[in-house]
């Protein structure tokens, strides 16, 4: 009963935010004449409003509310497929292997296309060199994980694998133009702004196939809580199990990072969030809470970008770990009692 | 149901850990396996479990050998209870029994009327109704072992595996879980099996005992009173003598 007054509370706020982040911006437009141009009834007198409403407001605001959605429930799958409470994509160097391959796409183009201004063809490729190098990252760790039984340990070499990532990353900059590298600082600071409308529709079929892939493992995820050996006896398929995992949280991941950059923390600190709303790991509750959750914290972190109103925008980079490092402090204090 | 091992023989393709072995577990009867550390208690319960395969020989249970039944027919065979500690938050008592319905729940693991029924079943047989709520994370060591064995009777397998169900528990819990799984094996008739280092404990409850010695050949099979002569063999230290008449070992100076 209480789960269910918790996903409807979350339900409502990810609506509201989402409404909010609609009708609020670094331009302030009346909110009776953004009624009208979401509703289809925009008069002519304001072409400008129009175009920031339905091509800037509206896509930024789903982008932001997918990628929270996406990078949430990844840190979720990533955190009861390893029985690590501190996993996450970007710990883990997931976001930087899906990094890497955007960097190689991009800089190898030399450096003059960010995914905003992509033909649909590039934009195809970097998707496929994002997803490509998470699931790269992830099958690394796959393997490190039957070695090392040491959680902690898994977790540091999931940081060295990112900074390798990282580092080849450099390396790519080094060698690429100035309006590569600008780009690609740009893009690493996060942004939810650069998925123009006509883009949406690929980034949401990306985004929603993994979570409907998410949701179909519900049953097998709960049994992982008790570890392979109890999962395998309860009759879960573990390698199909864990292989379909890494397809998913590789395809979460790698469509949020290639859309919108490297977002710090959302992955790891969210499914926390969602646990302590609902006071319950059972998966049936806590994926949708998660989801619901991480959608939430992004449109926060979205309107929160744009206070400065008509200075410019805080890269998304900024805000999250603000909110997210408390919380992984607030995860380790309460491991260490 | 029958559980029975012909010729078989435990380990890893790089070294043999025991066997050859010819030997059944039966319904109805409680069964402890004890050994020395290394004798390969752990391999042979992960061998029973079809965690790993047999070197050679063959395991079947009612003439079905092991691994030609499908995994989810399987987890509605044997259950196992095992000595890592789950250490996940927010997993209450009926959560963790509830888990082991899934071999019987549909696809969203939705549990049925008939699914409630055998959990409250399982925590009353257990003596864990009480606490059905609280957090796992909360319960003392003696506690989450019984959790655990009624998952298993959640499980509604004929075969239990338990890998050292005793061990970190205090004196009075060890003997409160033996009595409870000699218990369920009796009245249930189920076929429950674990290995343990509590030699008293075990020569006192068991039904049979199945003995593992270092040498990989070293292996025994009886009813405690049956391996009286056999018993010192596979404990061998001069600070132990065994009294065959009492059935247990005395501390020797």
């Amino acid at each position: 009963m209480k789960a269910h007054l918790t996903l409807i509370a979350l339900t409502v706020c990810t609506l509201v935010l989402f409404v909010m982040s609609l009708y609020s911006g670094s331009v302030s437009i009346p909110v009776p004449a953004i009624t009208d141009i979401l509703m289809g009834r925009g008069s002519a007198d304001h072409p400008s409003w129009q175009y920031i409403v339905l091509e800037n407001r509206l896509p930024q605001s789903v982008t932001a509310l997918l990628c929270g959605a996406s990078l949430a429930v990844s840190g979720l799958l990533l955190q009861t497929a390893f029985r690590n409470p501190l996993a996450g994509p970007s710990v883990l160097g997931i976001d930087s292997g899906a990094h890497l391959g955007v960097a190689l796409i991009i800089l190898a183009a030399g450096g003059t296309m960010t995914t905003g201004t992509l033909t649909l063809g590039g934009f195809a490729l970097v998707i496929m060199a994002a997803l490509a190098g998470a699931l790269a990252v992830m099958g690394i760790l796959l393997v490190l994980s039957r070695l090392l039984q040491n959680n902690v340990m898994l977790l540091i070499a999931g940081m060295m694998v990112g900074y390798i990532a990282s580092s080849m990353i450099s390396l790519l900059n080094f060698k690429a133009t100035a309006e590569g590298v600008h780009a690609m600082t740009l893009w690493g600071m996060g942004s939810f702004s650069s998925v123009s409308l006509d883009r949406l529709p690929y980034m949401a079929g990306i985004c929603l196939t993994g979570l409907v892939l998410s949701i179909l493992l519900i049953k097998p995820l709960n049994a992982l809580l008790l570890g392979d050996n109890y999962a395998r006896n309860l009759g879960i398929h573990i390698r199909r199990t864990r292989t379909l995992l890494l397809f998913t949280t590789g395809l979460l991941t790698a469509a949020s990072t290639a859309f919108c950059g490297p977002i710090a923390f959302v992955g790891l600190a969210v499914p926390h969030l969602a646990r302590l709303f609902l006071g319950s790991a059972n998966h049936r509750t806590l994926l949708p809470a998660t989801l619901l959750t991480g959608a939430s914290l992004t449109l926060a972190c979205n309107l929160i970008s744009t206070l400065p109103g008509e200075r410019g925008v805080i890269p998304i980079n900024v805000i999250t770990p603000v909110i997210g490092a408390p919380v992984v402090l607030w995860v380790i204090l309460r491991l260490e009692k | 149901m029958e559980f029975e091992l012909k010729n078989v023989v435990i380990g890893y393709p790089d070294h043999k850990v025991a066997g050859p072995m010819t030997v059944a577990l039966h319904a109805g009867e409680l069964c402890c396996l004890l050994g020395a550390n290394g004798a390969g208690k752990s391999t042979l319960l992960r061998t029973l479990a079809a965690f790993q395969p047999t070197l050679s020989g063959e395991m079947t249970i009612d003439g079905e050998r092991l691994e030609t039944i499908p995994p989810r027919r399987l987890s509605t065979m044997i259950g196992i209870v095992l000595t890592e500690r789950i250490r996940t938050g927010g997993i209450t008592v009926r959560d963790m029994v509830a888990m082991g319905r899934s071999p019987y729940t549909n696809f969203w693991g939705r549990l049925t009327s008939e699914d409630h029924q055998e959990i409250d079943l399982a925590m009353e047989q257990v003596g864990i109704t009480a606490f059905a709520d609280r957090q796992i994370s909360t319960l003392s060591d003696g506690e989450r072992q019984k959790v655990m064995i009624a998952k298993a009777l959640a499980q509604g397998t004929p075969i239990i595996l338990l890998d050292e169900p005793t061990a970190f528990l205090d004196f009075p819990s060890k003997v409160e879980v033996m009595l409870l799984l000699g218990r369920l094996a009796h009245e249930m008739g189920k076929s429950i099996f674990l290995s343990t280092h509590d030699l008293d404990l075990a020569l006192q409850t068991a039904d049979r005992l199945w003995l593992m010695g270092k040498d990989e050949n070293l292996f025994a099979v009886g009813t405690p009173r049956e391996l009286a002569s056999e018993l010192p063999r596979f404990f061998p230290s001069r600070h132990l003598a065994f009294d065959s008449q009492l059935l247990r070992f005395n501390i020797k100076l």
